[in-house]
């Protein structure tokens, strides 16, 4: 067992864990963060897609103990203390960016760290950037029709 | 006392409501089976068979047992009558039936099979435990394809029958050899509708737990069926039926992949009783993809009888159509669902349809999305287009000469379905429009012209098919073992506050928000005081669940009657309040009031008050206000729609780009036209998705060499384009809300459309067909062997 000490969704988070345990089972099994889903066992699909110091990584293919000094945000912290959503969150609701969900925390997650990279990005480029987050549900229409909307509401708030 | 909340909001169908599903699928407080987390839990885990076909000879556990964590392994031996799925629709009299076992005893049948079981207090031990257990297994042949398992002397699937034929089921329609005979040109092709595998996003899951204060056992699954599960869990393990509840909860997509019974869940529920501690399993992706029923798998032979000016005589169906290794909940019957569906559009005088079910020791196949009429769609979509090349006659010039016009509606076609309305010319117009197809065709001539080496194509689709699964007679008739009934219960609760449980399950496609829509505007209380409440056979006791485009066709018929229900008893119980004669009642949104006197009102909240505390009902009326109903629809309603897509082939890579995408679907009366258009652009994905990408592929051995998601391409964001949808709305006349469905329609009319336009870009190079998927290889070879002389 090793010991980790992780800041997880604004909290501070302990915990002696097996060193091939996996980061999304620490947090869903150990820590009860059961936002963050499993989609696959080969990282293609991303359903798994959290935040580690702000950069978007699938966190079936990172070990536990490789977040320990990091900060991991997951879909459960991603919203504003005061329960505001993040502006990815909401517009992904108005462009009905969603139907089964089970994707969504994923997709949501790559959608915050692309735009953090590109703030302004082409259709082609939200299609290209989530190329590694899968959906069976909104054939991606309107997952693209988020990503753009949440980035001219962006936008909007920081000019 | 009761808050009484006017509606100011005007009619709630056909707004656009945003779902009240999303907030929790967007902050993740969503309840998917595999979240649930009981103390004392025994995690399961599945052995299962590296071989497609072999004896067990031995199965040595010793090993596994000894690992710290490990607490039960369980083989056949354990379980030697139990089976692991059933099949409720035996398609003809002389079917072979095979059976499933939960844990194979003797043999197994595909790679896949599961041999064994561990029960570990830790999931990464039960995992580790697989490793520990040695199987001794003696190789039999492997029987890969449907045409060898035909032939005598292959390896046998199952011995006892003595065959690989399932069965033959034939439904023949006029005299198509007088069709035939009076035909100027029959056109005949091969169609291959390869084989896929569902993938929903959440891989199957189940925790059963016995729940302490009675006998019950509570099954949570991700399913789409909690109410035909909870049946088939009772007849397959002997449990009761009342000790068993099923709940689906928040479940992660279905495509028809969670319309089934699986072993995990009869295995989790027996050793749940036996054992009396929760015991739970989760599927992984690299499991579903051999372990999740497949989809689709036919060899279409298909013959269109035609004039020389172009009207369709007659048509000739000849399928095989791959069941697997097994017969699972209706892996018969998925090909017939498509069987009256041949003649989509059009009018002729003969059909001849027949269908043989092979035994393969693959994957068992069933229902995904659309389940049989994506297949029958394909075939005849892609036959007139290919009829229409042959007499040099425009594709969509051929379809209007021979579709069912407008005015001709209500029409029984050649199959026996009475269409009840549709409107394809304005379909088709309004397709046009959007796809600017007049420029497309000048392009593509240019591109001709000028030899360039991508060339452009232009694919059409003009679809129907038969959703709202069904009136229950017909169902019987068909020899399908249950009914196509649907159930509601609206409760109006003392605090006027609204319960309305439906026997529809969703698992993506909003029935909370669009159920709410519906009542909203029947009992006029507002969508946010409406609780729907679903897949629980603890709180919706009654339901044939969510499969075949059947919720809102079936389902929202239920919710408009238990609607009007409860308004008619609130109306006698208002009458009473208000001293008027119940004739003199108006009810308008939300509000009773009397005739000619608007001021003496009440509301249905305030009503149903009145009926909790029952102090002053009407003599003999029985307190509580609800209303409840079970509608057998009384046919099967028939969405439409004009597919356009525009693709360019490369020819000399055979790289295949779907330029530009146009569906005008014609749903009847839409709910709630966001949700309408979201389930056609998934559907769109899903059917694009076999015309281009996916393709489940064996080898010789019966290995499934697409066994991951690295391996089987399920398509991207960065691989589809936006699409362009419209609607046209031609209300049905069958269903009392003028509704048809819309959950099946994108995926049953873009595949057809995308090949179609595949092969109108390299027509001229000499080819008729494409193998789905249209990746590089397939079109480059199609193009060569059209090169070489060949037919492709």
């Amino acid at each position: 067992m090793t010991h980790i000490s992780v800041t997880v969704d604004g909290l501070h988070r302990h915990g002696d864990v097996e060193p091939r345990l996996l980061l999304v089972h620490w947090l869903r099994e150990d820590l009860g963060l059961v936002g963050t889903p499993v989609g696959c066992d080969t990282s293609n699909c991303g359903a798994c897609t959290v935040l580690v110091d702000g950069r978007s990584v699938k966190s079936c293919s990172v070990l536990a103990v490789q977040v320990d000094g990091k900060t991991v945000t997951t879909i459960q912290g991603l919203a504003e203390e005061d329960g505001e959503w993040h502006p990815v969150q909401k517009a992904f609701k108005e462009c009905h960016g969603l139907q089964c969900g089970f994707c969504t925390p994923g997709m949501v997650m790559a959608s915050v760290d692309l735009l953090s990279e590109n703030p302004d990005p082409t259709e082609e480029e939200i299609r290209n950037g989530l190329e590694g987050n899968l959906c069976r549900c909104t054939g991606y229409h309107n997952i693209v029709k988020a990503v753009a909307t949440a980035a001219a509401e962006m936008k909007g708030a920081s000019s | 006392m009761t808050e009484t909340v006017m509606r100011t909001d005007g009619a709630a169908i056909g707004r656009a409501d945003r779902r009240k599903e999303d907030a929790r699928l967007l902050t993740g407080r969503t309840n998917w089976t595999d979240n649930i987390q009981l103390p004392g839990t025994l995690y399961m885990s599945c052995l299962r068979s590296s071989m497609a076909h072999a004896k067990i000879l031995s199965i040595d556990a010793t090993a596994a047992l000894e690992l710290d964590g490990v607490v039960h392994v369980f083989t056949g031996k354990d379980f030697p009558e139990l089976a692991g799925s059933t099949c409720v629709w035996p398609v003809t009299d002389d079917i072979k039936m095979s059976t499933f076992p939960a844990i194979c005893l003797d043999e197994v049948k595909y790679a896949g099979d599961v041999v064994a079981i561990v029960l570990a207090n830790d999931k990464y031990v039960a995992v580790d435990a697989l490793d520990l257990i040695d199987v001794d297994y003696e190789h039999l042949d492997a029987v890969v394809d449907m045409e060898e398992a035909l032939k005598p002397g292959s390896p046998l699937v199952h011995s006892e029958m003595g065959t690989n034929e399932c069965y033959v089921a034939r439904m023949p329609c006029g005299d198509y050899e007088a069709a035939k005979a009076k035909a100027d040109l029959v056109v005949r092709r091969r169609f291959i509708n390869q084989r896929l595998i569902p993938n929903t996003m959440e891989p199957r899951a189940v925790v059963a737990a016995p729940m302490g204060m009675s006998d019950e056992i509570t099954i949570w699954s991700a399913t789409q069926i909690p109410h035909v599960l909870r049946v088939l869990l009772a007849l397959l393990t002997g449990i009761p039926e009342n000790n068993i509840r099923v709940v689906a909860p928040d479940v992660g997509g279905g495509f028809g992949a969670k319309l089934q019974i699986n072993r995990e869940e009869v295995l989790a529920l027996v050793l749940a009783k036996k054992i009396g501690k929760p015991i739970k399993w989760t599927e992984t992706r690299s499991e579903h993809m051999v372990a999740t029923h497949h989809g689709r798998d036919q060899i279409q032979d298909i013959e269109l009888a035609v004039t020389q000016d172009g009207q369709i005589l007659g048509m000739k169906v000849d399928l095989l159509a791959d069941m697997g290794a097994y017969l699972q909940i209706i892996t018969p019957g998925t090909p017939l669902l498509g069987m009256f569906m041949y003649s989509g559009i059009y009018k002729m005088e003969a059909l001849d349809f027949t269908c043989t079910g092979v035994y393969t020791t693959k994957t068992p196949t069933d229902a995904y999305r659309g389940a049989g009429r994506p297949e029958a769609t394909y075939a005849i979509e892609r036959i007139v287009d290919e009829a229409a090349a042959e007499l040099g006659i425009e594709p969509l010039e051929f379809r209007k000469r021979n579709w069912i016009k407008h005015e001709e509606f209500p029409y029984t076609q050649i199959a026996g379905l009475t269409y009840d309305t549709g409107n394809y010319e304005a379909a088709t117009a309004r397709a046009l429009e959007l796809f600017g197809y007049d420029e497309l065709r000048a392009e593509q001539t240019a591109r001709r012209a000028s030899g360039d080496t991508v060339q452009l194509g232009i694919g059409i689709s003009t679809f129907t098919e038969m959703c709202g699964l069904a009136p229950s007679r017909t169902l019987g008739a068909l020899k399908y073992v249950a009914g196509g009934w649907e159930h509601c219960t609206i409760r109006a609760l003392p605090t006027g506050k609204i319960e309305l449980v439906t026997g529809t399950s969703p698992h993506g496609q909003g029935h909370e928000t669009a159920w709410s829509q519906i009542a909203s505007d029947i009992i006029g209380v507002p969508v946010e005081d409406i609780e729907v409440v679903h897949g629980d056979t603890g709180r919706a006791p009654y339901g044939m669940d969510t499969y075949g485009s059947r919720s809102l066709a079936v389902g929202g018929q239920a919710i408009k009657m238990a609607g009007e229900r409860l308004v008619e008893k609130a109306r006698l119980i208002a009458a009473h309040q208000l001293e008027a004669s119940p004739d003199d009642i108006e009810f308008s949104a939300g509000t009773y009031s009397v005739k000619g006197d608007p001021e003496k009102s009440t509301t249905i909240q305030a009503v149903a008050f009145e009926a909790f505390t029952a102090h002053n009902l009407p003599d003999g009326m029985e307190p509580t206000l609800s209303g409840e109903s079970t509608v057998d629809p009384m046919d099967f309603s028939y969405p439409h729609g004009t597919h356009l897509a525009a693709m360019e082939v490369d020819t000399e890579t055979g790289m295949v780009k779907l330029r530009k995408y146009v569906a005008v679907d014609d749903c009847g009366i839409q709910i709630n036209p966001m949700i309408v258009e979201g389930q056609v652009h998934g559907g769109l994905a899903q059917g694009i998705a076999q015309a281009m990408f996916e393709g489940a592929l064996y080898d010789n051995d019966g290995n499934l060499l697409t066994g991951s998601m690295g391996d089987y391409l399920l398509p991207s964001a960065a691989d589809l384009p936006s699409f362009i949808t419209d609607r046209t709305v031609t209300p049905s006349t069958t269903h009392p809300l003028g509704t048809k469905g819309i959950g099946e329609a994108g995926a049953i009319a873009s595949t057809p459309a995308i090949i179609n336009g595949v092969v109108d870009a390299i027509r001229h190079l000499g080819v008729t067909d494409v193998f789905m998927p249209a990746s590089p290889q397939n079109v480059w070879r199609a193009i060569q062997t059209a090169k070489n002389g060949g037919a492709a």
